[in-house]
């Protein structure tokens, strides 16, 4: 019957008396296909990561233990793309229990030199658009906690094509206010009647869809340029190593 | 001039202490009284249209915010305010009820429910959608699963019926229907494996005077349409308020989901009687008919969706009708006296039949069950349609609907019963973001046909209303409250609020003028004109 709510799945189950996690393969069985067929889209098929994060990570940022897990894939996290998911009690259990293995696994290792990849990180203008250790400018995602959340794979992926982790709601706009001006923007908000743009400067830009001569969406489109042949390999695994290294503040 | 306070003061008192003696013959007659909104979908027919007329294409940008209520609950607010007699009755989540003053919105007086503290709400959020009046007293249910009265004036409790065991996924969030010396009520916990029913209550004692069982059991018609053991935890709950025909004496209310929700190899056959329209006698709760929209199902699509009556006048006579834009998204319109199919059309994307046949039941395509790697099928779970309200208009026989379109990937897992738990079978990923959309849509109430869409940017949780005014009211996940041209969908009128709509509007006369309402975030807002 699953009606109320935007964000569904908004399921009060009490999980306190939940039986002790399978350890073994077997038991991980279960939990797997789960996870390969409802998890996996966002959270990659080994659960490296994509347009969800990493979970090759010893302790989830969301869910530091089992109650708290369990809770987050029955009721979503509240402002994220993640949703609760329709689960018993048995099926949280497995589907946890496969998550924790996940994030045993050993990351993947670092070839590059981060002191050196720092430097390479300003002089390539990543500042320009991105806030790291707390200095930047917010125009692209923050990279505060870029390495927790992101595996070395997806961090390079983004960095060569970025265009293919664009992450779900992202969307550059071209507002046509007359013939011959425009104001192109990556989009806030947006509702039926109104939409919210960063500019090119960063600045919020507020217009009525009603006052616009017309509204270009641009899927696919970034302002973040592929840095595949702006850097050298060893320039680019310095910078991946650079990336991996930055973990928020604890 | 201290005297002329008194004197008014004691006309406002006197006005409210007269509030909500509402007799059967008020509701039957609720379309003759369009100041007031008497029961859940503004009339017995669930019509949802305001026939007052004062704000209009030419005005509606016009409208104020004439005051707000706010709500102390976290949970969504999903009230359809009643309004008699210069008060307004609305329920808050989790299961609260509050009389506000109608000129102020300042609150006359609240009763609020103590929960157990072992309740769960297996498969829906922590709300309620409003109350029922009769007579003085107020009625609602609770999400324990207790049918409640209320004395009109104070609150005061007046009885107390439990209706079913919450413990084992029991629950109360529909609007009660008050008819004559009876109160009905539907019950939620269709993710929960329940057997679903229909109740009547005696309005003045809170006895149960019939209950009707949505699954058939053994013995009874339609237990052949399940296996084994399955009608046990088969599902079928009627969590939506239904329409009444005072003239029939029957009561329609929509089914829901078969159990568990998306595994179906448990319970093969048509599994009667989920995802149906019912037809039954207000007197006894007799089955005169009923009307399966989607056997089998496994995507959980409801037919709780608000059956709207209406007659063809067409052919020198008038036929008696019934319309559901159903959560499967087809449009159906039935013979509401003999349950005869008459059309039945998509109004929405939908990717799972070819059509329907001459009885009504859909042609199934290959390939649309949910399997353990998903299975995308447009609509998605949470359907075309699902509780929120469509509106009718009986001028020119039109029925607007906030429709939702959006594709979902169905998964399909092992079930297990454990009472009390999920029992489910599987689960869905939605395509949300931008792939998904919403639209409020004209339909052609007799052909089903398109006549308008207005877009909106997300697939809606909020009703509709249309007004002799020429307007339509509807609201955005967004939290923009907007009027449309109800004969071309042009937009004329937003106002943003500030706050998810996941509620249905109404409107009222307050001091001789033309509000109308919502309830948007944790607040209801009322609007007029300056």
């Amino acid at each position: 019957m699953y009606s109320d709510g935007l964000f569904l799945f908004v399921i009060a189950a009490s999980l306190s008396a939940q039986a002790p996690p399978p350890t073994s393969s077997a038991d991980l069985l279960p939990g797997r296909r789960i996870f390969e067929g409802q998890c996996a889209p966002c959270h990659g098929i080994h659960g490296e990561g994509g347009r969800g994060p990493t979970l090759h990570v010893s302790r989830l940022r969301h869910a530091p233990d089992d109650t708290a897990l369990a809770d987050l894939l029955q009721n979503g996290i509240p402002g994220t793309g993640m949703p609760g998911f329709f689960l018993s009690e048995g099926e949280t259990a497995q589907v946890s229990a496969y998550v924790r293995g996940l994030g045993t696994q050993p990351a993947a290792p670092v070839s590059g030199d981060a002191a050196r990849g720092r430097t390479v990180y300003q002089t390539a203008g990543c500042p320009t658009c991105h806030i790291a250790e707390g200095a930047g400018r917010a125009l692209g995602p923050d990279l505060s906690e870029a390495g927790a959340r992101r595996s070395l794979d997806y961090l390079k992926r983004v960095l060569t094509d970025p265009a293919s982790t664009l992450p779900e709601g992202f969307l550059m706009v071209r507002a046509v206010i007359r013939p011959g001006e425009e104001i192109e923007g990556l989009r806030i908000n947006e509702d039926s009647f109104t939409i919210q743009l960063c500019d090119r400067d960063g600045a919020p830009r507020s217009l009525r869809k009603a006052e616009l001569a017309d509204l270009v969406r641009e899927p696919g489109k970034t302002w973040m340029p592929t840095y595949a042949s702006r850097l050298s390999a060893l320039d680019l695994d310095d910078l991946l190593a650079y990336l991996a290294g930055l973990r928020g503040t604890p | 001039m201290r005297q002329m306070a008194a004197g008014i003061a004691f006309l406002l008192v006197t006005s409210i202490q007269n509030a909500a003696q509402v007799p059967y013959s008020r509701i039957v007659n609720a379309p003759q009284e369009p100041g007031s909104w008497l029961t859940y979908s503004g009339n017995y027919s669930a019509h949802r249209y305001s026939p007052l007329a004062q704000i209009t294409p030419a005005n509606v940008n016009r409208l104020r915010v004439l005051w707000m209520y706010q709500m102390n609950d976290p949970n969504t607010v999903e009230t359809t305010p009643l309004i008699a007699d210069g008060v307004m009755y609305a329920t808050e989540p989790p299961s609260v009820v509050t009389a506000l003053d109608l000129r102020t919105g300042r609150p006359l007086w609240t009763w609020q429910r103590a929960l157990p503290r072992d309740l769960k709400t297996i498969g829906f959020g922590r709300v309620n959608r409003g109350v029922a009046l009769l007579d003085g007293t107020v009625y609602v249910g609770t999400l324990d699963a207790h049918l409640v009265a209320l004395d009109a004036h104070s609150g005061a409790l007046r009885w107390d019926t439990t209706v079913a065991d919450y413990k084992i996924g029991h629950s109360i969030t529909g609007a009660p229907l008050a008819i004559e010396g009876k109160i009905i009520t539907g019950i939620s916990g269709g993710e929960a494996g329940i057997r679903g029913f229909l109740d009547a209550y005696d309005a003045k004692t809170g006895r149960r005077l019939w209950r009707f069982w949505t699954i058939p059991s053994p013995g009874e018609r339609g237990h052949e349409t399940w296996r084994g053991d399955a009608w046990k935890t088969g599902g079928g709950p009627t969590w939506v308020t239904g329409s009444y025909d005072p003239e029939l004496r029957l009561v329609y209310w929509g089914t829901g989901n078969p159990g568990p929700d998306w595994n179906g190899d448990g319970r093969s056959g048509d599994n009667l009687y989920t995802c149906s329209l019912l037809a039954l006698r207000a007197e006894d709760g007799a089955l005169q008919w009923h009307f399966q929209f989607t056997p089998h199902d496994d995507h959980d699509w409801d037919a709780t969706e608000i059956p709207v009556l209406f007659e063809d006048r067409r052919n020198g006579r008038a036929r008696k009708l019934v319309a559901m834009a159903n959560r499967n998204a087809f449009y159906y319109v039935l013979d509401r006296t003999t349950g005869e199919f008459l059309v039945g059309a998509p109004y929405a994307k939908q990717t799972w039949a070819n059509g329907l046949d001459e009885k009504g039941r859909p042609k199934l395509l290959p390939n649309i069950s949910p399997t353990a790697e998903g299975t995308l099928v447009y609509p998605s779970l949470q359907g075309a349609a699902n509780w929120f309200s469509p509106s009718f208009d009986p001028v020119h026989n039109v029925l607007f609907a906030a429709v939702r379109e959006m594709g979902s990937y169905y998964y399909k897992t092992d079930p297990e019963y454990r009472p009390g738990m999920m029992f489910t079978g599987g689960g869905e990923r939605a395509l949300d973001g931008d792939a998904a959309y919403g639209a409020v849509r004209a339909l052609d109430a007799i052909t089903g046909e398109t006549k308008w869409s207005f877009r909106l940017q997300s697939p809606p949780w909020a009703g509709v209303m249309a007004t002799a005014g020429g307007l339509v009211f509807g609201g955005s996940n967004e939290g923009n409250f907007f009027a449309l041209d109800a004969a071309s969908g042009t937009p004329l009128w937003d106002f943003q609020t500030g706050g998810t709509i996941e509620a249905n509007p109404v409107s009222f006369l307050m001091d001789g003028k033309q509000c109308v309402a919502v309830a948007a975030g944790h607040a209801i807002v009322v609007f007029a004109l300056p």
